[in-house]
């Protein structure tokens, strides 16, 4: 581009212009995704934090009311259910969706036939929509003609209300999320670890490592970044489960109310009340940003 | 991986061809060594566990994985008696593919259904339009205050999208400035999918990598910047334009919860959203829910089923951070 004017005393105000305008032209580029950006992600963020300290009826203009949000939420009994639900929802789906798919990348990984075959019906679910998975799932946990209870009774075990009883209902919501969505750590995992060295092994092997200690001290070690990583973007997913509940137990049943059903039913059902929303989806953030600060941080540090 | 595809000088390679090739090779009869060595498991007992551990696993992926696929297919023909069996059948005594048809037609699946696709479709031609614009700007324009704009968008993605729900929801009520409500319009869901700093990233890494020299020297020939991007630039991102493309598709065919709050009227809903609506008012026969189910997973099935490899291939790029 300075092909023409380099060296040349008259070039300094063209080569200005000529900055000017390619300047001018990049922000006309750039113009339609930043306002996108600026109406739909930053303007919303600025909103959402104003929005907790304000009353909206959209009747009259918003007016502040300080933090009567936050104790009109912190005083609602659902309150304490709903971050406790959360948190055993996390808590569950952590094990499952932890677990499951560094063992079955594992298995996939040490296959030598059908890994196609593998890779693709392990990520089947997570392509298809929530929705499907959801209702699929509401018909097999039918207590009476659901297939899963089919199953106990073909094998002689009592049969389960599933999602209607308080005691199975959180863990078959995870039992769903984790289906739907084990795949895409599971492939995450599968990457790593054909990415680990080959003679790691063979080394291991001629000092007489079993399978066992080999997978202890070869593999393991070798898939800590990924792990640590997918623990913390999964904390951060399931933090914030609504479908499940929201098409499974609906939106009153205390033993499954999450967070965000809180949050949508008090901007949308019950109360109608956008501020006390707004003031639980920011407590929700700043519980959120604490581990996607701490994902940062162990991502930066990598490169 | 897929944003460290070397840029091929001849846009008129297909990008893909080759790829497979080498992944098969690479994957395929124990090029690499893992925590079995072939010895191991090619010999005597090995063999054997090798072969038994095959079909357990094979089994298991066709259970927990396929069946329930199989079981949303198969019931949607069953008739609504044999449906309603205390003990499910597990392969349909009676054929009705018609359920399909019915539930195409009586639960309007056929409007929701172009809804989607419309959704889909636009959203993804307006993503791909502005995120281009976008990552061309910051990669080969290079404008004042470019790593700030690049800077905010990115951390963007620090925000789980939930946080955002009320006040971008209340934003679509009545955008500022222009005081614009889009609900229950496309655009409620185009205009926020555009937001999304991933997908720029990702171009944007990828246009880097295009030499400067390539651009200058049409630059000389007289190209103007959008000539340039048009006919040198975009031939040669088709690898990273179709991973972009299919996830932004993907994501809109999957989402739940926007569409949900954005698009209240029936006649403007997702499939999902719509599926969702229904299975709540107990009006529908099961079996054509089950029906609306599969119709609705058929693309995203399809869409898999051709792309896994650039799907796959994106998703382990991204988890490793370009």
């Amino acid at each position: 581009m300075a092909v023409a004017t380099a060296g040349r005393p008259a070039g300094f105000r063209s080569r200005l212009s000529r900055k000017i305008q390619d300047n001018l032209m990049a922000y006309a580029f750039m113009a339609g995704g930043i306002a996108c950006f600026a109406f739909f992600s930053w303007y919303p963020l600025v909103r959402g934090v104003i929005l907790s300290f304000q009353q909206i009826n959209f009747v009259t203009d918003p007016y502040w009311v300080g933090t009567d949000n936050f104790t009109a939420i912190f005083k609602d009994p659902l309150f304490v259910t709903a971050w406790k639900n959360t948190l055993i929802f996390t808590g569950i789906a952590l094990i499952f969706g932890f677990l499951v798919p560094l063992a079955l990348s594992i298995l996939i990984n040490e296959m030598r036939h059908l890994k196609g075959f593998f890779r693709v019906a392990v990520y089947l679910p997570v392509m298809l929509p929530p929705i499907v998975g959801v209702l699929l799932f509401r018909y097999f946990y039918d207590p009476g003609f659901g297939l899963f209870n089919t199953i106990l009774r073909g094998v002689g075990l009592p049969e389960s209300q599933w999602t209607q009883s308080s005691k199975t209902a959180m863990i078959s919501l995870v039992l769903v999320s984790t289906w739907a969505n084990l795949g895409g750590a599971t492939l995450m995992y599968l990457a790593a670890l054909q990415s680990i060295p080959g003679d790691l092994y063979e080394a291991a092997e001629l000092d007489g490592a079993s399978a066992w200690r080999r997978l202890r001290h070869v593999t393991l070690p070798q898939l800590r970044f990924i792990m640590l990583v997918l623990l913390l973007l999964q904390i951060i997913a399931t933090m914030q489960v609504f479908i499940e509940p929201y098409q499974l137990t609906g939106t009153s049943n205390p033993d499954t109310v999450t967070v965000m059903v809180l949050i949508y039913r008090y901007a949308f059902t019950v109360n109608q009340d956008f501020g006390m929303a707004a003031a639980m989806s920011v407590l929700l953030f700043v519980v959120l940003g604490i581990f996607s600060a701490i994902y940062l941080r162990v991502t930066r540090d990598r490169d | 991986m897929t944003i460290a595809t070397p840029i091929r000088p001849l846009p008129a390679t297909p990008p893909v061809a080759p790829a497979p090739r080498r992944r098969r090779s690479a994957s395929g009869s124990g090029a690499t060594r893992t925590l079995f060595s072939e010895v191991e498991i090619s010999r005597g007992k090995g063999r054997f566990l090798y072969w038994l551990t095959l079909t357990l696993v094979f089994l298991l992926f066709l259970a927990i994985f396929i069946f329930p696929l199989y079981w949303m297919f198969s019931s949607a023909v069953k008739t609504p008696e044999e449906y309603a069996q205390p003990d499910p059948t597990l392969f349909p005594h009676t054929f009705v593919p018609e359920t399909y048809q019915l539930a195409w037609d009586r639960m309007r699946i056929a409007k929701f259904f172009a809804n989607t696709a419309f959704y889909a479709l636009g959203g993804w031609l307006i993503q791909l339009v502005f995120q281009v614009a976008v990552a061309y700007a910051l990669s080969k324009l290079r404008p004042i205050f470019g790593k700030v704009v690049l800077g905010l968008m990115l951390a963007s993605l620090m925000l789980p999208a939930t946080a955002l729900l009320i006040p971008a929801y209340l934003t679509v009520t009545d955008v500022p400035i222009f005081g614009w409500n889009l609900l229950n319009t496309p655009w409620a869901l185009w205009l926020p999918a555009v937001a999304n700093a991933f997908n720029i990233y990702v171009l944007k890494r990828f246009f880097d990598q295009i030499p400067n020299d390539l651009l200058d020297s049409a630059a000389l020939d007289g190209a103007g910047r959008f000539r340039v991007l048009w006919s040198i630039v975009l031939p040669l991102s088709r690898p990273v334009l179709g991973v972009v493309s299919i996830f932004s598709i993907v994501a809109i065919w999957k989402d739940f919860i926007w569409p949900l709050l954005v698009l209240q009227d029936p006649e403007t809903q997702t499939l999902s959203v719509a599926l969702s609506r229904l299975a709540s008012t107990s009006q529908v026969p099961p079996t054509q829910l089950m029906a609306g189910l599969a119709i609705a997973s058929v693309p995203m099935i399809v869409v898999f089923l051709i792309f896994q490899r650039s799907i796959i291939g994106g998703l382990a790029a991204g988890s490793m951070k370009g």
